[in-house]
């Protein structure tokens, strides 16, 4: 089967004053359809930018990126932000909930954009929330919500347009242990039941250990194992 | 929803968006009631006739005219009426009691002038009576007077106490009229004259002509002062309109710096509002980043960033508005013997909603661009 994410020769940099930052360089990848993927890597290793070029957040400088057969690097700015909205779900380090909505309403901001009825809408959002268990905080703002029950919520949105893939980036960062492991199980949930390719970025090896594959970044480029400089991998 | 995000957004700063609105209701109120200043001081040249010319003495105001140019004047083509007037500049008890008060020709002055709306039984009484005098309604409140009532005028200009009885209230036709005026018959002002200054007898201040049609009035005040020319008392004929522009010309300088202050509040408050957004959406930039990234173009960001903008500034217009009635009456009474009509106009609440409209799309501009030419990365605050 041909992978859902096919990433050839891929290099990023930025530019700091008069120096040019070389953050990913030629590097190539491919993602199985409903693989769940962890992406680990010490700070600056380009894990986060990788992350945002396969969500289509960024443009690389040469390469590209293949989601299901679509060049994603070839797309304009508009385009680009359609297909994000038709085909990608995001779950941050910290929620990145709207505080003036509902979690209803959170879940909801999704579907604004596609042709639903208000009444197709909430039964996709009441079915999203049902998943990650809290139906019954719907009417709750983030605010009256644990860190956990954010996570969730926020996970509800990004599987409330049923997207071909889930980028998380340090989804257990901002969380304890138990609700860290209950996000982890959804995560995990969506991967082998529902079968979303999910990209995770972890510094946490116990949360990497949830994924079915881990993979390693040291300056930009893909390792095999985890290096010497990088122990809390090992 | 956008919509109900977009009014949550204007209030999740309570203390900000409410000093903000009061700043824009501040800002409003004081840019309703300078251009109310404005338009008082324009309400004679408002209120003034095509129709109407006026004539007098080419040097100035303050010289006469012969009583005998009536006549000539009513012979003129075009002329279909003639009156006469003289400004009278009594004080009643103390000078800071000042208001318009003239002799006129009762009958063709009221002929001439149908805006002074007189119930028809006072008008004869006044028209009788040879003290009689006819007052505005506003001028009549102010001073608690009601027909019948003795009014005594010293006289400035025309020595002595000057006795009056008051036979008739008017009101104006609209709101744009004067009623603090004070007329009295012109006779009795000549005959008293003729017995204690008989030199001052027959004279005239200016005369008031009314036309058959406003198209004519350049031949007509040709043809007027060509009448006159090479006498001992040249004329200057004018339009009302003119002629009252040209009190107004002398406060020039005066009304434009009125002008100039209203304008200067609105560009004030336009940077109060627009730093008001500015911090708004600097705080809320990661949001916007999350919208950018689940797929919202920068269409919708603007909307909710204008959206949000033009909601508080129509709160605060909307307030300012409410206020300047209240505001611009007391301010009526206040000084209302400087400003005989002082009524808010319907083109002053307009220019305050279009200065609105522009505040609250000034203040969004900056913060829009900002929101959606930030890359999604920054906004979303990683890159690593």
């Amino acid at each position: 089967m041909a992978p859902v994410i096919e990433i050839k020769d891929l290099t990023k940099s930025y530019r700091r004053g008069s120096q040019s930052i070389v953050v990913l360089e030629n590097l190539s990848l491919d993602i199985e359809e409903s693989e769940f993927l962890a992406l680990m890597g010490p700070s600056g290793s380009g894990k986060s930018t990788l992350l945002n070029l396969i969500a289509g957040l960024d443009k690389a400088d040469s390469g590209s990126i293949r989601v299901r057969g679509t060049d994603i690097s070839s797309l304009s700015e508009n385009g680009l932000a359609k297909w994000r909205a038709e085909n990608v779900g995001f779950i941050f380090q910290f929620y990145n909930l709207i505080p003036v909505l509902t979690a209803f309403e959170n879940v909801e901001l999704p579907l604004i954009l596609t042709n639903l009825s208000r009444k197709e809408r909430k039964e996709h959002v009441t079915t999203a929330l049902r998943l990650v268990n809290l139906e019954d905080r719907m009417e709750h703002y983030p605010r009256q919500l644990s860190g956990g029950q954010q996570q969730r919520v926020a996970i509800a949105r990004a599987v409330v347009t049923d997207p071909t893939i889930l980028v998380a980036d340090e989804p257990t960062g901002d969380l304890d242990r138990r609700s860290a492991e209950e996000v982890l199980g959804l995560m995990e949930k969506l991967s082998s039941v529902i079968g979303k390719t999910v990209v995770m970025v972890t510094h946490d090896p116990r949360a990497a250990k949830k994924a079915g594959n881990i993979k390693y970044l040291e300056k930009g480029v893909l390792a095999n194992a985890p290096q010497a400089s990088f122990p809390e991998c090992i | 929803m956008l919509l109900k995000l977009l009014f949550r957004n204007a209030f999740r700063h309570r203390l900000r968006t409410a000093l903000t609105v009061c700043g824009i209701c501040v800002a409003i109120l004081s840019f309703g009631l300078l251009r109310t200043v404005v338009s008082a001081w324009y309400a004679g040249v408002d209120a003034s006739s095509a129709t109407r010319l006026v004539t007098r003495n080419a040097i100035s105001l303050v010289f006469p005219l012969p009583l005998s140019y009536k006549e000539k004047i009513r012979g003129v083509e075009g002329v279909k009426l003639v009156s006469l007037g003289n400004w009278f500049g009594g004080i009643y008890i103390e000078e800071k009691n000042f208001f318009a008060n003239f002799a006129v020709d009762s009958k063709t002055y009221l002929d001439l002038y149908p805006e002074f709306v007189i119930p028809a039984d006072q008008k004869l009484s006044f028209f009788k009576e040879r003290k009689g005098c006819v007052v505005g309604r506003k001028l009549a409140k102010r001073f608690g007077w009601k027909i019948g009532d003795a009014i005594v005028l010293r006289g400035t200009i025309f020595p002595g106490n000057w006795e009056f009885v008051l036979r008739a209230i008017y009101r104006g036709r609209d709101k744009t009229i004067d009623e603090n005026q004070f007329f009295f018959h012109w006779d009795y002002l000549n005959e008293t004259m003729k017995k204690i200054q008989p030199r001052r007898a027959d004279q005239v201040g200016f005369y008031m002509v009314g036309m058959a049609s406003p198209d004519i009035t350049a031949e007509t005040t040709e043809s007027i002062d060509k009448l006159f020319k090479n006498s001992f008392a040249e004329t200057l004929t004018e339009t009302e309109k003119v002629f009252q522009m040209g009190f107004i010309s002398l406060s020039q300088t005066i009304l434009t710096v009125i002008q100039l202050v209203s304008m200067v509040v609105i560009v004030i408050i336009m940077a109060v509002a627009a730093n008001t957004m500015a911090m708004s959406v600097r705080e809320r930039m990661s949001e916007y980043a999350v919208f950018k990234t689940l797929g919202f173009g920068g269409g919708y960001l603007a909307f909710l960033i204008l959206g949000e903008s033009m909601v508080i500034t129509a709160l605060g217009c909307g307030m300012g508005i409410l206020l300047t009635y209240p505001a611009a009456d007391a301010f009526a009474r206040a000084v209302g013997e400087f400003f005989p009509v002082f009524n808010v106009a319907k083109e002053t609440i307009y220019l305050d909603i279009a200065a609105s409209v522009i505040i609250g799309v000034v203040a969004a501009v900056f913060p829009i661009w900002r929101a959606v030419s930030v890359p999604i990365a920054s906004g979303l605050g990683r890159i690593g």
